[in-house]
């Protein structure tokens, strides 16, 4: 999450302001700061001329899309069988171990965000996560250990 | 290893021949390509099996003026992958069938519904994509091709809802009537395919129908790219001949010890050990046996795993993925977990099972889209088949 700034305005004049834009304007809001809070909302219904009931429902309907604040790092560990089944119960417990949240829950320091999801798609590779948008595979305790050291490094390094 | 399944290697051969494959195809006119993917016996291999040829004809004689081309992307299975690889090795086959779909139906704005769990493949399409316009314009072709992002949400793969998705709604399908080739994307006339029945386009266009169709059986033709995790050695994606027995399956991807094979992921069937022999991996057809579709997920699970697990978790993705429009799903999902837990505690008797597999059958009958009707699908099959690992 780079703390670019950025106007909803800005996002509507470059997605366009008809229905279809919506969601590619609430990803580019997510993105940015990993929030929709309600004030993006109002304008964003007021840029596409809708009502913000209808962008409040869309906003909250995708699990990429959250109006509560997310951390810089939103870590989605996979919960489908086959994940399951390869240990992805130990990795959680580490995870939930040396960032002292389970999931649901972000860092005081509003590093990570700690969730759990739906397949992947990384079955063949589990246990499975996701860390913004890349994946990391054949997880063990050990190796969340490592690439949670590594996302902390990156973020002290700015 | 594979020992008695034939592997092919049709849709991920590396070939380098784009530009010469679609010259040759779009040289010929609308109606003979067509012609040929119906003779190939190519079915939409998402899992529905719909035919193909069939989908782009109706689409081609509709008359609107505004027509797309999607390719669904929004591989949400639990125990898919195979549309991950082939969008990562072979884009340029599942683009070139975009192309000629469109000219075919008179498509000029084509969208690849991405999941965004597959974000990370975006650079590498968004070099391919723009390539592919060059080719494009080589060709004459006014047609573009975008990247549309979903947002996490597995019941946008069912094609109303990826359009309402698109169009910036909620992911809630559409009742059908009318079909996606007459209303589709903004109401206009749109052809939905899964990434693998576009990739396999390409190979019928290059080696035509025949080579197709002289794989797999009756009604099943040609290959399939199965998605295989769970309890298995050799677990990857596999392009395999279609119409297998599933015993043949589980002899070469086993872990020798394999007691149920979930086929076609959370809305497929579970299948025991004493239903391998007979039971045949194909779309449903004039066959001996039982045949199961599949949109490639096979998850073997050996004798060490609790089938009741195995429910609770495909539950709690459906109770997480309903998207809460019609009461059969949102209530329904809800209630098969309460169920089940509280026969496994003690709480209900355990002809309590019946009742949910009532249940399961009305959401199977009244639920509004294939999501809510296919929780039956799974439920059944293993409180049927493992009925004791439910209750002990």
């Amino acid at each position: 999450m780079t703390r670019i700034q950025y106007s909803v305005t800005d996002m509507a004049n470059k997605h366009g302001r008809s229905r279809e834009a919506l969601l590619p304007i609430l990803q580019d809001i997510y993105q940015a700061k990993h929030v929709i809070s309600d004030e993006d909302m109002v304008n964003v219904a007021r840029e596409l001329d809708i009502s913000a009931a209808h962008v409040y429902g869309t906003a909250t309907f995708y699990s990429f899309l959250e109006t509560q604040q997310s951390g810089k790092y939103i870590i989605r560990l996979c919960k489908t069988i086959t994940c399951m089944m390869h240990g992805k119960n130990p990795v959680l417990q580490e995870l939930e171990r040396i960032l002292k949240i389970k999931p649901g829950q972000t860092t005081p320091d509003g590093l990570f965000t700690l969730k759990e999801t739906n397949c992947l798609g990384q079955c063949h590779k589990g246990p499975a996560m996701l860390v913004n948008d890349n994946p990391h595979t054949q997880l063990t305790p050990e190796s969340v250990r490592e690439i949670i050291d590594s996302y902390r490094r990156e973020a002290l390094s700015y | 290893m594979i020992k008695n399944l034939k592997r092919l290697d049709l849709i991920f051969k590396n070939e380098q021949d784009t530009e010469a494959i679609l010259e040759k195809t779009l040289a010929r006119s609308n109606e003979e390509i067509v012609n040929d993917l119906i003779d190939s016996g190519l079915k939409g291999r998402g899992g529905a099996g719909f035919p193909t040829g069939l989908k782009w004809r109706l689409a081609a004689d509709d008359p609107a003026d505004e027509k797309y081309i999607i390719c669904n992307a929004d591989e949400g299975e639990p125990g898919t992958f195979k549309d991950r690889e082939i969008l990562s090795s072979v884009p340029n086959k599942v683009l070139a069938g975009m192309a000629v779909c469109a000219r075919i139906i008179g498509s000029k704005q084509g969208f690849i519904y991405l999941r965004n769990e597959y974000k990370f493949l975006v650079p590498g399409l968004e070099i391919v994509i723009s390539e592919f316009h060059e080719l494009m314009d080589r060709l004459n072709l006014e047609f573009r091709v975008a990247i549309f992002m979903g947002s996490g949400a597995y019941i946008c793969g069912e094609e109303s809802a990826l359009f309402e998705s698109m169009e910036g709604k909620r992911g809630e399908p559409r009742n059908k009537p009318p079909y996606p080739t007459n209303f589709g994307y903004k109401g206009k006339p749109t052809v939905i395919n899964n990434v693998e029945t576009l990739a396999h386009t390409y190979s019928i266009f290059k080696y035509g129908p025949d080579k197709f169709r002289d794989l797999g059986i009756k009604d099943s033709r040609g290959s399939k790219v199965f998605s295989v995790s769970g309890d298995t050695p050799i677990p990857g994606i596999y392009e395999l001949e279609f119409g297998m027995t599933l015993q043949k399956f589980v002899d070469d991807f086993g872990d020798g010890d394999s007691k149920a094979v979930q086929v076609g992921g959370a809305s497929g069937f579970c299948v025991p050990r004493k239903k391998f022999e007979k039971t045949i991996i194909g779309y449903q057809g004039k066959l001996t046996g039982v045949s199961l579709p599949t949109g490639g997920s096979m998850m073997i699970f050996n004798s060490s795993r609790s089938m009741y697990n195995v429910l609770r978790n495909y539950l709690d993705f459906f109770v997480e993925e309903s998207c809460g429009q019609c009461t059969p799903c949102r209530v329904g999902t809800q209630q098969l977990l309460l169920g089940i837990e509280a026969v496994k505690r003690g709480e209900k008797p355990s002809g309590y099972l019946d009742k949910l597999l009532e249940l399961a059958e009305t959401m199977r009958l009244t639920a509004k889209c294939g999501l809510g009707q296919s929780v039956a699908n799974s439920f059944s099959s293993i409180v049927e088949n493992f009925r004791e690992e439910m209750i002990y």
